[in-house]
């Protein structure tokens, strides 16, 4: 039999014009874009710069800077298992996380492997924001197999963020009117009324420095965007592309998915994907918790000592050790990693990189072969890495409540 | 009159003439003998309706070796292949799911449809991948033989073992069941929509006399993403000038090595003496001498048709009469003088360019192999529908457009015989399919070809029209195919060898079966290696 097929006309199809799309921030944004330099982030325009990357990068370390971070990934978690089933699948204690806080975490495989990282929001006995870099809505129904009383829907769409940081955040803040904002601790979160609705206020950020993330319905998107300008001069405050960013999460010591860690999920050959004990996240696998997905294999691993590390390195020179090769030796013979991230840390005037090293080797000597250009010519370098342990920009203006002005 | 030359290859299919080019490389005195009066088997371009150039069989590429196109220079022999990307699947509904190859669009495409299926993909396509990049190391490597304590098969053992552990334990597991599983539950495991199972599935039955619900068919999903065009794997390309530039290409490059080809010459046998191949016997009753043989015909007509019963074991006898080689395909070659209407894509949209399926649910397929199972073509049937001229500007006169259907399911047999009519209303249900989501389709039709198993069959030499020489099922794969203890290329009889799509790695335009079985000629002659090794992934 034929089959019966009723056509339709193609305005009536809601097609994908194209791969990337605009924030709610977009018209904003864009006006001071002014070379127009976009990156693709999760199918959104996100500005590589907008002025002048160094006066961005520094607005984070001296007065403020407002970056976009709508193209996250934000799910919401509720319902009476809600807590239980996050609890299966990160690392942290859920259960005992206090409501209105934000933690930091990973999810990984039953096989320890890290699926992504991001900051889990507790708004409610019942209910959660999860936000992350990539896609997760899939990962998280199967790690939901089993919970029946927990809804999950993806509500990226449904707010509109903006990350406001540096010294000057908190007073900008209180000059628009948030009152009591300065009481705001670390991974806390607030609520103040804003435009038709409210504003989402969490003491948290990727820079390291003093700084909040503001959460709005993308209706009230230009509203929050203008009142932070109009107000924000005084205060210094500036757009900050990807490039000012990148700057400040390395010094800052967080870590970018797809650029310092692989993705499990989407990691093809074996060995290139990473434990939370290899990118030195320890410190938030709670393994006094019975159970969590990857538990069983990450205590193995813990003590067998027996795994990579990733490394904060201070480089001698200035020369940036991007995509350099890791040796145990002067002489290069010894392989022993790779550099994920680098670069010249301006404010602490460092040669700041992370590098992956192999477990045998990330206690010895470290040389990084770099290679860079002058004219066009390009030179090779052998330098010297030494381990830092603590991030290389920690303010204490950063855990301060009430925070200095700035 | 008797002629003498060191090798002769039956068939100028690439894989034949890849051998011989390979063996003229070698050195050797090569004549490759065709029955057609033109080149190229199921690899070729013909001009059947004046200003339209058909790929009368296969139409896509992406199995050839790289490595074998940089070292035959097949791009100096005039061989160019073009990426070709972006499938629309259009369904019943007037709506459509399209495989744009923008990370982003591809990616808001299927949310469109699905949310999870669109964050899913990640899961399926690395996995997908993982299973082709394994694959992919064996391609231009013969098979070892489990059985033998060689030292070159043990070595052959080790090299597959490490590839295999190379992915570890909990993969190998999940890979020994992928391989006999069916792609619809294969599917299952990733995916929710049928729309987007639907446009996974289509590759894993192309050519295959199973259904996406068959065990087996997860492979046969795997062996049309094991590919690629520059690297990027599980990418399709067309050759400029249809898929007869690829083996038009390789003939040049036979020539310049010294090759013979001479066409309107079929085999009637190859001559056996004191159980050696000597030669070969022509239709016309000239025999030609060589001590080389090389059969570029798949496994069952060689051992069944081209060889004498008393030449070879019965045991190779009857696991020829056996070869699972069931034909389900049928091809379609259109021209057109205009670009046909789709109304739920609009005119310029640049999915216009891409190829064109008619699936909303696996079910579907599974009805169409239903009719199949009957001995009927599939009322309701599969098309793939591949607009190559848009992308060629040497297929047809511009504005002009040749468009190549694939068609799932054909039988090799119906009731009472295939006869120029049933052809013809076979040719009518596919053009009624195509009607239904492109009204004007019909009325821009200039010439059409249809090609049931049986023209397959009658014109090229594949038996039932199966499109791989031989179904691509694990029990004809590695090395069990064609048979078990066959696998190295060499027949029953000193001298005789085989090259076709039914020896390792099996259908599909790859060359990689003509250059392994060269390799393997050339080892026997003490002769010093001139076939590349793969460049897969290095
Ligand atoms: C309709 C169709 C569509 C396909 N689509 C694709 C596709 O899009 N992409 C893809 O990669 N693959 C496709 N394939 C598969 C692919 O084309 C084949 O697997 C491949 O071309 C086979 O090449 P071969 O050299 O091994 O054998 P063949 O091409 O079969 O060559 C055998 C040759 O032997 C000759 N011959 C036969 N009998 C005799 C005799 N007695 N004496 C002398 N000569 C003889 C034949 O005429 C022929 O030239 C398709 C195949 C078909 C039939």
């Amino acid at each position: 039999m034929s089959p019966m097929v009723r056509l339709r006309a193609s305005r009536d199809i809601a097609h994908i014009h194209r791969g990337i799309m605009p924030t709610p921030f977009h018209s904003r944004s864009s006006r001071l874009n002014l070379n127009q330099q976009w990156s693709q982030w999760n199918g959104f325009a996100s500005a590589v710069y907008y002025a002048d990357p160094q006066l961005e990068y520094f607005a984070t370390r001296n007065t403020c800077g407002v970056f976009d971070t709508s193209p996250m990934r934000k799910y919401r978690f509720a319902g009476s298992d809600a807590a239980a089933m996050l609890d299966r699948m990160v690392t942290r204690d859920v259960m005992a996380q206090p409501v209105d806080t934000v933690a930091y975490n990973v999810w990984c495989t039953d096989t320890g492997k890290v699926v992504d990282d991001g900051t889990l929001f507790r708004l409610g006995a019942e209910e959660f924001m999860l936000c992350c870099a990539d896609p997760g809505y899939d990962w998280f129904c199967l790690a939901a197999v089993g919970f029946d009383a927990v809804a999950i829907t993806d509500i990226s769409e449904d707010l509109a963020a903006l990350a406001l940081q540096g010294p000057t955040s908190c007073a900008l803040l209180k000059a628009l009117g948030f009152a009591g904002i300065d009481q705001c601790k670390p991974f806390q979160v607030m609520r103040f009324p804003f435009g038709s609705g409210r504003l989402l206020v969490s003491r948290t950020g990727y820079t390291g420095d003093l700084g909040y993330e503001l959460w709005v319905q993308p209706q009230d998107a230009e509203l929050l965007w203008d009142e932070l300008f109009t107000r924000g001069g005084v205060y210094g405050i500036q757009p900050m592309g990807d490039e000012s960013l990148e700057m400040a999460r390395v010094e800052a010591g967080f870590l970018a998915p797809d650029v310092d860690f692989h993705g499990s999920l989407h990691t093809v050959e074996r060995g290139h994907d990473h434990s939370p004990l290899e990118l030195g996240l320890g410190w938030i696998l709670n393994f006094r918790k019975q159970h969590f997905s990857g538990r069983a294999a990450l205590i193995a691993q813990k003590e067998s000592g027996n795994y990579r590390r990733l490394l904060k390195l201070d480089i001698e020179g200035n020369k940036p050790a991007q995509h350099s090769i890791l040796y145990a030796d002067r002489k290069c013979a010894t392989e022993i990693g790779y550099i994920t991230s680098a670069l010249w840390s301006p404010v602490v005037k460092a040669n700041i990189a992370y590098g992956l090293v192999e477990a045998k080797y990330f206690g010895g000597q470290i040389w990084a072969e770099i290679y860079h250009q002058k004219e066009l010519r390009w030179q090779r370098k052998v330098a010297r890495c030494t381990r830092v342990t603590k991030p290389f920009w920690a303010p204490e203006r950063a855990k301060l409540t009430p925070p200095p002005d700035c | 009159m008797t002629t003498r030359y060191d090798a002769i290859v039956i068939g100028a299919g690439h894989n034949g003439l890849t051998n011989a080019a390979y063996l003229a490389k070698g050195g050797l005195d090569v004549l490759v003998v065709e029955k057609n009066d033109y080149i190229g088997g199921a690899a070729v371009s013909r001009e059947l309706h004046e200003g339209w150039i058909y790929s009368n069989c296969s139409y896509v590429c992406s199995l050839l070796r790289q490595s074998i196109h940089r070292d035959l220079d097949l791009t100096r022999h005039g061989l160019m292949i073009v990426p070709y990307a972006g499938t629309t699947n259009f369904s019943r509904n007037g709506d459509y799911i399209a495989e744009y190859t923008d990370q982003a669009m591809r990616y808001r495409e299927v949310r469109r449809h699905s949310l999870r299926d669109a964050d899913a993909m990640v899961r399926y396509e690395t996995d997908l991948m993982r299973y082709a990049k394994l694959i992919r190391h064996f391609l231009l490597r013969t098979p070892a033989d489990p059985t033998s304590f060689k030292p070159r098969d043990l070595a052959e053992l080790v090299f597959m073992g490490k590839k295999f552990a190379g992915m570890g334990a909990e993969q190998v597991y999940e890979f020994i069941r992928f391989m006999t599983m069916s792609a619809g539950d294969f599917l299952d495991e990733y995916f929710e929509n049928e729309l987007v199972k639907a446009l996974f599935s289509t590759s894993s039955i192309i050519g295959t006399a199973l259904g996406v619900y068959s065990p087996g068919t997860a492979y046969v999903l795997l062996h049309h993403v094991m590919g690629d065009v520059d690297g990027a794997v599980g990418a399709w390309g067309l050759a400029r000038g249809g898929m007869g530039a690829i083996s038009n290409a390789i003939a040049g490059a036979l020539r310049e090595h010294g090759g013979e080809i001479r066409t309107g010459a079929p085999v009637q046998q190859i001559i056996v003496r004191n159980g050696r191949a000597v030669g070969v016997a022509l239709d016309n009753g000239e025999e030609i001498r060589a001590d080389i043989v090389v059969s570029n015909l798949d496994p069952k007509r060689t051992f069944t048709v081209i060889m004498d019963r008393n030449d070879i074991p019965a045991d190779l006898r009857k696991k020829a009469e056996h070869f699972k080689i069931r034909g389900s395909s049928g091809k379609v070659n259109i021209a057109l003088t205009g670009a046909p209407d789709f109304p739920s894509l609009p005119a310029g949209h640049p999915l216009r360019h891409g190829s064109f399926q008619f699936l909303d649910t696996m079910e579907r397929m599974e009805r169409a192999y239903d009719d199949w199972k009957h001995g009927r073509w599939s009322e309701d049937p599969f098309i793939e529908m591949t607009q190559s001229s848009m992308w060629d500007p040497t297929l047809a006169a511009p504005g002009h457009y040749f468009v190549s259907c694939f068609i799932q399911y054909c039988p090799a047999a119906v009731q009472g015989g295939w006869t120029p009519a049933k052809r013809d209303a076979f040719g009518k249900t596919v053009i009624d399919q195509i009607c239904n989501y492109s009204p004007n389709f019909r009325d821009l039709i200039a010439h059409m070809e249809v090609r049931t198993p049986y023209e397959i069959e009658h014109e090229i030499g594949l038996t039932e029209g199966n499109i791989f020489q031989g179904e691509l099922t694990i029990d004809q794969l590695m090395f069990n195919r064609p048979f078990p203890g066959y696998s190295q290329y060499r027949g029953p009889v000193k001298g005789m060898y085989l090259c076709g799509s039914g020896t390792h790695p099996g259908g599909g335009v790859s060359s990689a079966c003509g250059a392994n079985s060269a390799r393997e000629i050339l080892r026997d002659l003490r002769r010093p290696n001139v076939v590349p090794e793969d460049d897969v992934d290095e």
